[in-house]
C-alpha cells in the first residue's frame, strides 16, 4: 500500500517537472532574448544588484525607442547568489530555454570561470563584469570571452607608480580573502619588483570579519611606510578605521574596490587622506570636459539617479559598458552571434564608463591602466591626484 | 614596539568580539535550557538589532532611544517567532526543530534584505572615536562599551535567574518541566520568556557592536555561529560557560591572527574547540547529560 | 511490499531512460545530473542520520575533499579522472576514519558542532591552501570523464553516467539498510544504550557508517568536479552543509528513496523559485519551516499522513450518514 503510494507520489513529481520542463517553446515573433546572470543577493549581492538594475533600465530604454534594428528585447536575468554550480545551471537555462543571443555577467571570476566552458561550446557571446585574468586569458582559449571590468593589474600598476614618486619602497599588504583580494595579491607581489618596492607584511582578512586590528597591529611592528588594502563592501571602511584606533598614522591606500561614496560614508573621519585608484565614473565631475569619458559617465549616473534614486557605481558601470559595446555590435552586424563575436572582438575607441576599450584578439578586456585615475579623499570629497 | 604591547592589543581585540560572541551564547543557552532547542536564529536576531538600531537612530538622533527602540523591536520578533514557527510543531525532535529555526534565519534574513537593502549601514560611537592609550595598546571607548554593558547584562541575568521568582521558575522548568507544571509554573510562558530574553540579548550584543563593525543584513549568520561555538565550548545551557566560551574563543582568534596566520585564523579558533570537545565532550563547564 | 520495491526500480530506470530519450535541453539534463549528485550525498547522509542517528553539519567538507582531490590531480599532475576518482574516495574515507574515532564519541549537538567545525577548517584550508587549491577563485580545466575514447563532456553522456552510480548506490544503500548491520544501525537509533547491550559495538558501528556517508560524499564530489569542469571553495561551505541536512529531512529520514525525493526537490525549488528574484529567499525560508512545522517526517510521510488522515475523515463522515454535513 504504502509503496504504492510512494510510487505514485514518485510519479507525479516526474510528470510535474516534465511538465515544467515542456514550458519552453520558440514562435518567431519573440523578442531578442539577451541574458544576464549577476549575484543579486547573497555576500556579493553590491556587485550583481547594479549590474542588474543596469541592465534592465537600458532594455527598458531600448524598447522605449523601438527596440534593436527595429526588434524589440527582452532581458532575462538570473540570480547566481555566488555560487558556480547556480551559475553553471542558469546559463546553460539561459542558452537552452531562453534562446539567449548573448550573455552578460556573470559578476564574480568563480561563477565566471564556471560558466564560460559551456558558453564558449555553445558558441554563445559571453561579456563577463568580474575582475580576474583567467577570464580572458588564454586569448586562444577564451574567443568567445570577453570582460569589461579592468583587471587588477592597472590598479596595482597605478598604485605603484603613485608609491615610487612619493619615495615609498616598503609596503605593508592587506588583502581579503576572496578572488578579488587573491588576485590583487597575486598582481602586488609580481609587480612590486618592477617598481622597487619591497612588501614587508602580507596579511589577510575574511570579507565579513569585523576586526582587523590583530593584523594591523602587526604591520605596525614591521618597517612598513604605507598599507595598500585590497577588498570590497564595508571592510576596508573597517580597516580605515582600525587604524586611526591603532594610532597607525602611515598612509593607507585603498583598492579600486572601496572606490565609491559609500566608502567615504562608512569610514566617515577615518575616511580622510586615503589613496586610491577609481575608475572615472566615480569622480567624472573632477574630469575636464575634453576628457571623453566625461559625457559618458555623466549621461550614466543621470539616467541612473533618475531610475533608482541612487548614485550609479563602477560595478554597474561593468554591465553597462557590456550592454553598450554588445548593442553596438549587433547594431552593426545583425543577429549573427559569429558575427557579434567578430564585431566585439574589433572594438576599437569604446569609450566606457570603465575606460577606453580597445579589443585585439589577443586582448578581449581592451582596457589599459590609464582606465585609472589615482585620487585621495579630503573632507569626504574624492580629490584627484595626477 | 615590543612584543607585550601587542599581545596587549591582541587581548583588547579579542575580548571585545568574545564579550559579543558571550552575549548571543548566552542567548542560545536561555532558549536551550527553557526548550533543548538550539535556535539558530540567534545570529539574525543580532542583526536585526543592530540595523532596527540604526533606523531608530535615522528617525531620531539619539543612542539611547535607538539603543531602548532596537531591543523593543528584536523582543517583538523574538516572540512573533516563537509563536508562529516554533509552537506550531508537530514533532518537535531536535533535527526538525534546527530546520525551522535555519528556515526562520533564512526567512529573517530575507526580509532584511528586502527592508534596509543590500548596504552597509554605520551608527556612530556612544561616546566617540579618539583611541585610549594604555602602553602603547589603545583602545576605543566603544569597546569599554560593549565589555561594560555585556558583563553588567551578564550580571543583572545572573541576578535575575538567582534572585526573582520568574527565574527561579524559569530554572526550574529547565530542569524538569513536568515537575515545575506541577508545582504551577506555565511552561508554556517560560518558553515565550526565554525566547524574549535571548533575542533582547542578541538585540542588544548587535547595537552595542555595530559602531565598530557596520551593519549589513548578512551579518548575523557568522556571529550566530560563533556564538554557536562559544556556547558549546562553555557547556551547553551553562551561563558562566557561555561567557568564557565567547571571551575565549575571541582571545583564540585575534592571538591566532597576530601570532600564527591571519588567513587561518578561523580555522585555528575551530581547531582549538575540536581539541577541547574531544578532551571535554561536555564543553568546558558543562555537566553530563 | 517485493513487488513495490520492484516496481520502484523499474520506475526509476525508466524514468531515467525515458528522460535520456525524450528531453532534449541540456538545461534540463543538466539539472538532472545535479538533483543525481545531490542524491548521492543526501543518501549517504541519510545513512548516517536517519539510520544511525548522528548529526553531521559539516557533511560538504567530504564532498569537497572528493573535489578537489580529483580537481587537483587531474589538473595538476595530469592524473587519469577515473583514478582520480577513486584517490578522491580514498582521501574521503580516510579523513573520515581520522575525524570520526574522536568525534563520533561526542553526542547531540557537540557532535553537530564538532563536524561543523571541522567543516569550517576544510573550507579555509581550501581557500588559504592557494598554491594547492587555487584559492576563491577556483580550479578550472578540469578534465571530463571519457570511456574508451569517448569524453563524457555533454549533460547528456554525463546523465547516463551520474544516474548509473545514483541507481548503484541506491541498491547498495537498500541492501546495507535490510542487512544485519541495517538492524544493528536501527538499534543504535533507538537507543545507544540498548544497543550496546545487547552486544553491538556501537562506537565501531557508528565510525563504519561515518566512513561510509564520507564516500558517497567523496564520490559525489568527483563526479561534480568532473561535471562541472570548475571548482571554487564557495560550493562547499556551510550553507550547502545546511542545506543537504535540510534534503535529508525534508525527503524523510531512515527513507533511501526520499533522499532522492529531498534532493530533487531541495535542487528543483530555487530554479522555480528564480522568476521571484529578491524574494526568492525569503519565500524558500517560508517553504522550509512549512514544510517542517507541518510534516516533520518529511514530504511522503507529511502526505501519507495527510492523505490517511483524509481517507478517514471520509469514511468517519459515510459512517455518521453525512450528519457532519448539516
Amino acid at each position: 500500500m504504502k509503496a504504492k503510494i510512494v510510487s505514485r507520489l514518485f510519479l507525479s513529481v516526474v510528470a510535474l517537472s516534465l511538465l515544467i520542463f515542456a514550458g519552453a517553446s520558440a514562435s518567431a515573433k519573440e523578442p531578442l532574448v539577451i541574458g544576464g546572470v549577476f549575484s543579486v543577493t547573497g555576500t556579493h549581492s553590491y556587485l550583481g544588484d547594479p549590474e542588474k538594475k543596469t541592465l534592465e533600465m537600458m532594455v527598458a530604454e531600448s524598447n522605449a525607442k523601438g527596440g534593436l534594428k527595429g526588434q524589440p528585447l527582452k532581458v532575462v536575468i538570473y540570480d547566481d547568489e555566488g555560487d558556480p554550480t547556480k551559475a553553471r545551471l542558469q546559463a546553460e537555462k539561459l542558452i537552452q530555454k531562453d534562446k539567449a543571443l548573448a550573455i552578460i555577467g556573470p559578476s564574480l571570476t568563480p561563477t565566471s570561470m564556471a560558466i564560460l566552458p559551456v558558453t564558449s561550446k555553445a558558441k554563445v557571446p559571453l561579456i563577463s563584469c568580474a575582475a580576474g585574468i583567467g577570464i580572458t586569458s588564454p586569448a586562444h582559449e577564451r574567443q568567445w570571452v570577453f570582460k569589461t571590468a579592468q583587471t587588477d593589474q592597472m590598479a596595482v600598476s597605478r598604485i605603484y607608480q603613485y608609491l615610487q614618486k612619493t619615495g615609498i619602497n616598503k609596503v605593508a599588504i592587506l588583502t581579503v580573502a576572496t578572488g578579488f583580494g587573491i588576485s590583487g595579491k597575486e598582481q602586488l607581489n609580481a609587480l612590486a619588483p618592477k617598481y622597487g618596492i619591497q612588501l614587508v607584511a602580507q596579511e589577510v582578512f575574511g570579507e565579513k570579519d569585523t576586526d582587523m586590528t590583530p593584523q594591523l597591529t602587526k604591520i605596525r611592528g614591521t618597517a612598513a611606510q604605507a598599507v595598500i588594502c585590497w577588498g570590497t563592501g564595508p571592510a576596508p571602511a573597517l580597516v580605515a578605521k582600525n587604524m586611526k584606533q591603532l594610532g597607525l598614522t602611515i598612509p593607507l591606500v585603498q583598492s579600486h574596490g572601496a572606490a565609491s561614496k559609500k566608502f567615504i560614508e562608512l569610514a566617515g573621519e577615518a575616511g580622510d587622506g586615503i589613496i586610491m585608484p577609481a575608475g572615472k565614473l566615480v569622480i567624472y565631475k573632477l574630469l575636464t570636459d575634453t576628457d571623453p569619458q566625461k559625457a559618458v559617465c555623466q549621461e550614466y549616473d543621470k539616467k541612473y539617479q533618475a531610475k533608482y534614486s541612487a548614485p550609479a557605481s563602477s560595478f554597474g558601470g561593468y554591465a553597462y559598458d557590456a550592454w553598450r559595446m554588445l548593442t553596438q555590435a549587433v547594431e552593426k552586424v545583425g543577429k549573427d552571434r559569429a558575427k557579434i563575436r567578430g564585431a566585439l572582438e574589433g572594438t576599437k575607441n569604446f569609450v566606457g564608463v570603465s575606460g577606453i576599450f580597445n579589443m585585439s584578439p589577443d586582448d578581449h578586456n581592451g582596457l589599459s591602466p590609464e582606465a585609472f585615475v589615482m585620487v585621495k579623499i579630503e573632507k569626504g570629497e574624492f580629490k584627484l591626484l595626477d | 614596539m615590543n612584543v607585550l604591547a601587542d599581545l596587549l592589543q591582541y587581548l583588547f581585540s579579542g575580548l571585545t568580539n568574545g564579550a559579543i560572541f558571550a552575549l548571543i551564547a548566552l542567548g542560545f543557552g536561555i532558549i536551550y535550557n527553557a526548550t533543548t532547542i538550539i535556535n539558530f536564529a540567534q545570529g539574525e536576531m543580532v542583526m536585526l538589532g543592530a540595523l532596527s538600531a540604526i533606523s531608530f537612530y535615522h528617525l531620531k538622533p539619539s543612542l539611547p532611544l535607538a539603543f531602548v527602540g532596537g531591543v523593543a523591536t528584536v523582543i517583538v520578533v523574538g516572540l512573533v517567532f516563537e509563536r508562529l514557527a516554533l509552537r506550531p510543531v508537530r514533532e518537535p525532535t531536535p533535527l526538525t526543530l534546527i530546520i525551522i529555526t535555519v528556515g526562520g534565519a533564512v526567512l529573517i534574513k530575507g526580509l532584511a534584505m528586502l527592508y534596509w537593502g543590500k548596504e552597509a549601514y554605520s551608527l556612530p560611537s556612544f561616546s566617540g572615536e579618539a583611541p585610549l592609550y594604555l602602553g602603547t595598546a589603545t583602545i576605543l571607548p566603544q569597546n569599554l562599551w560593549v565589555l561594560g554593558l555585556t558583563a553588567l547584562l551578564v550580571a543583572v541575568l545572573e541576578a535575575f535567574f538567582r534572585l526573582t521568582l520568574v527565574g527561579k521558575a524559569m530554572r526550574a522548568c529547565a530542569y524538569n518541566a513536568r515537575a515545575a507544571r506541577l508545582v504551577g509554573i506555565p511552561p508554556g510562558r517560560m518558553v515565550q520568556l526565554s525566547f524574549g530574553l535571548s533575542a533582547a540579548l542578541g538585540a542588544a550584543g548587535g547595537i552595542l557592536i555595530v559602531p565598530l563593525t557596520m551593519g549589513m543584513y548578512d551579518m548575523g549568520t557568522m556571529l550566530g555561529l560563533k556564538g554557536f561555538s562559544a556556547a558549546i565550548l562553555g557547556g551547553l545551557g551553562s551561563s558562566l560557560g557561555g561567557v568564557l566560551g565567547g571571551l575565549l574563543l575571541g582571545v583564540a582568534e585575534s592571538l591566532a591572527c597576530g601570532l600564527i596566520s591571519s588567513g587561518y585564523r578561523d580555522a585555528v579558533a575551530f581547531f582549538i574547540l575540536l581539541v577541547v570537545l574531544f578532551l571535554r565532550p561536555q564543553g568546558l563547564l558543562g555537566g553530563r547529560e | 511490499m517485493l513487488t513495490g520495491l520492484l516496481n520502484r526500480w523499474l520506475l526509476l530506470a525508466l524514468t531515467c531512460l525515458a528522460a535520456l530519450v525524450t528531453i532534449d535541453n541540456d538545461y534540463y539534463l543538466s539539472l538532472l545530473n545535479f538533483i543525481g549528485i545531490h542524491t548521492l550525498l543526501v543518501v549517504g547522509l541519510n545513512l548516517l542520520m536517519g539510520y544511525a542517528g548522528q548529526i553531521s553539519l559539516g557533511h560538504a567538507a567530504f564532498y569537497g575533499l572528493g573535489a578537489y582531490t580529483s580537481g587537483i590531480l587531474t589538473t595538476t599532475y595530469g592524473v587519469n579522472p577515473w583514478l582520480a576518482l577513486l584517490l578522491g574516495l580514498a582521501v574521503g574515507s580516510l579523513t573520515a576514519f581520522v575525524i570520526g574515532i574522536p568525534a563520533l564519541k561526542l553526542r547531540g549537538y557537540y557532535l553537530a558542532m564538532a563536524t561543523l567545525g571541522f567543516g569550517i577548517i576544510v573550507y579555509i584550508v581550501l581557500n588559504e591552501a592557494q598554491s594547492w587549491t587555487g584559492g576563491p577563485s577556483g580550479l578550472s580545466g578540469i578534465p571530463s570523464f571519457s570511456l574508451a575514447g569517448l569524453a563524457l563532456d555533454t549533460p547528456r553522456r554525463l546523465f547516463a553516467l551520474i544516474w548509473l552510480m545514483v541507481g548503484l548506490i541506491l541498491a547498495l544503500s537498500a541492501n546495507l539498510v535490510d542487512s544485519r548491520l541495517g538492524r544493528a544501525l536501527r538499534a543504535l537509533h533507538d537507543s545507544e544504550n540498548a544497543a550496546a547491550s545487547l552486544g553491538v559495538n556501537t562506537g565501531r558501528l557508528k565510525l563504519i557508517i561515518f566512513v561510509w556517508s564520507a564516500l558517497y560524499a567523496a564520490l559525489a564530489g568527483s563526479l561534480y568536479a568532473h561535471t562541472l569542469n570548475f571548482i571554487a571553495p564557495g560550493s562547499f561551505g556551510f550553507m550547502f552543509s545546511i542545506k543537504l541536512v535540510t534534503m535529508v529531512v525534508v525527503g524523510g529520514m531512515a527513507s533511501i528513496w526520499g533522499s532522492l525525493l529531498g534532493a530533487a526537490v531541495l535542487t528543483i525549488l530555487p530554479e522555480l523559485l528564480v522568476v521571484f528574484h529578491d524574494l526568492e529567499v525569503v519565500i524558500f525560508g517560508a517553504i522550509l519551516m512549512v514544510v517542517m512545522i507541518f510534516m516533520p517526517r518529511g514530504l511522503v510521510r507529511g502526505i501519507l499522513d495527510i492523505w490517511e488522515q483524509q481517507k478517514r475523515w471520509r469514511q468517519g463522515r459515510l459512517s455518521t450518514g453525512g450528519r457532519s454535513a448539516s
